[in-house]
């Protein structure tokens, strides 16, 4: 299939990926991001099973844009927010649809940020943004770092801003990310990234 | 992934499967195909496709051990404990009205749920009088599955689930510890009947009551998923239920308008208009 083609002209995305301490980023980013932001935020984050509809409703209550499950094989909305379900991996088929996959854990984690990330990588290439937050755990730093070769714009969370910064720490420790940012500016970073991407035809 | 693999190279080996055994991976949910085989090619320390597909070419013996790593085999006893206390609370009454209740388990893995089903079962009273015919593409998972062997480890884990979906007995009286090893019942084994079945090329071989496949039609893409809903129509005798994994629906099957769902939030439906 022509799928480095199809890329070019694919709708962008925005991935978070956050484990301890990344709840708080989350509320201070999510509220604060445009309305009209021309793709769709997709959160990995590390959870217990059964606990996926109190996540939603506290971030749905405080997110500026709406909160939305995933459904297998859907086509992921711009300006809407994704929550990856708990005890599944979010894959992205290569057409960019959502797909779910139950199978062993990565990094002690399912859903696991690597996975997300680096199908994400070979999907959308250029066409991703990766942000990679607070954690005790390496999980996610690879996988941007895979988003990065292919392209994607990658963004960590400033570690001396972390509440845990093992995780930003770890990917700063891989590779050199397109920004290092603090919270508070998070918002106004991921608009103008997703602005310069030039819109799918 | 240290390797890279590219859609061409998974579309040789796919290929490759179906024409030498037969075995259709083509109608399989790409990413999570492609995340599978990357991961065979870690685990089993190739150096470059062309190594992975001449074994697959040469070593007949090999089979078995790519089909057990390409399908997904992680599963729990009661998992999801809410869809159990569904299944219990609003399809076994129906069961228990017929003389013979026939179960089929679709993509069983090694057995879990299987016996999670039997023990449901045999709480109320319905066991001597089911079947379950316990199904999956994997034969060295089914070799779990009847050995019904599981980690000792995982007992405090599946006892939880048990007591979460509404088990009222002591779960520990279901197995015999045995090292750091537990043994299922092997009463519960007898009503249990454990077949090859692959749903991307076999036909329906029987007619239930109930059909329960959960956490499989998540990696197969919309056409194979179309033609698994008509094995189960095919497979399910008027008024029978279909319990599907919890990311999983019947929603838009083509056989969907013949259904309806009984439970808001757990993925069961039946089959006839409400």
């Amino acid at each position: 299939m022509a799928q480095g083609e199809k890329i070019e002209t694919r709708q962008r995305i925005v991935l978070i990926g956050g484990s301890a301490g990344s709840l708080a980023v989350l509320l201070v980013v999510l509220p604060l991001l445009p309305r009209d932001l021309a793709a769709p935020v997709i959160l990995v984050t590390h959870r217990h099973s059964g606990s996926d509809v109190l996540l939603e409703s506290l971030l749905s209550a405080r997110a500026s844009l709406p909160v939305r499950d995933i459904e297998e094989k859907e086509m992921p909305q711009p300006g809407v927010i994704y929550i990856a379900p708990a005890d599944y991996h979010l894959l992205f088929e290569p057409d960019g649809s959502f797909a779910l996959d139950s199978s062993e854990k990565v990094n002690y984690s399912r859903p696991s940020i690597d996975v997300t990330f680096e199908s994400a990588a070979r999907a959308y290439g250029a066409r991703a943004i990766g942000i990679l937050l607070s954690g005790a755990n390496a999980d996610g730093a690879q996988g941007l770092y895979d988003m990065q070769q292919h392209g994607g714009t990658t963004i960590v969370q400033d570690p001396a801003t972390a509440e845990v910064d093992y995780m930003p720490r770890c990917a700063l420790q891989l590779f050199s990310p397109a920004h290092i940012a603090r919270p508070a500016d998070m918002a106004q970073l991921i608009s103008s990234e997703v602005s310069k991407m030039q819109a799918p035809n | 992934m240290q390797l890279e693999l590219t859609e061409e190279q998974l579309d040789t080996l796919i290929g490759d499967v179906q024409s030498l055994y037969g075995y259709d991976f083509g109608d399989y949910a790409r990413a999570s195909l492609h995340r599978r085989i990357a991961r065979l090619m870690t685990v089993d320390r190739f150096v470059s496709f062309a190594e992975l597909r001449y074994k697959i070419n040469s070593d007949k013996d090999y089979l078995a051990r790519f089909i057990d790593m390409v399908s997904v085999n992680v599963t729990e006893m009661f998992r999801d404990p809410a869809f159990y206390r569904a299944l219990r609370s609003q399809v076994f009454p129906v069961l228990a009205t017929y003389p013979l209740i026939r179960i089929w388990h679709a993509g069983c893995a090694s057995g879990e749920e299987v016996y999670s089903m039997a023990i449901m079962l045999k709480e109320s009273k319905l066991l001597d009088r089911s079947i379950i015919y316990a199904t999956d593409i994997n034969p060295t998972a089914l070799g779990v599955a009847r050995a019904g062997i599981y980690p000792l480890s995982q007992m405090q884990k599946y006892s939880e689930n048990y007591m979460a979906a509404g088990g009222s007995e002591e779960f520990s009286g279901y197995y015999t510890a045995q090292y750091d090893m537990a043994k299922i019942d092997g009463a519960l084994s007898k009503r249990i009947v454990y077949s090859t079945h692959n749903l991307a090329t076999d036909s329906s071989f029987n007619e239930f009551q109930l059909i329960i496949c959960r956490n499989v039609l998540i990696y197969f893409n919309q056409v194979l998923q179309d033609r698994v809903f008509r094995l189960f129509d095919d497979s399910l005798e008027g008024l029978g239920f279909i319990g599907l994994g919890s990311k999983e629906s019947l929603r838009f099957s083509t056989v969907a308008e013949s259904y309806h769902q009984i439970n808001a939030k757990e993925k069961i439906w039946r089959k006839g208009r409400k």
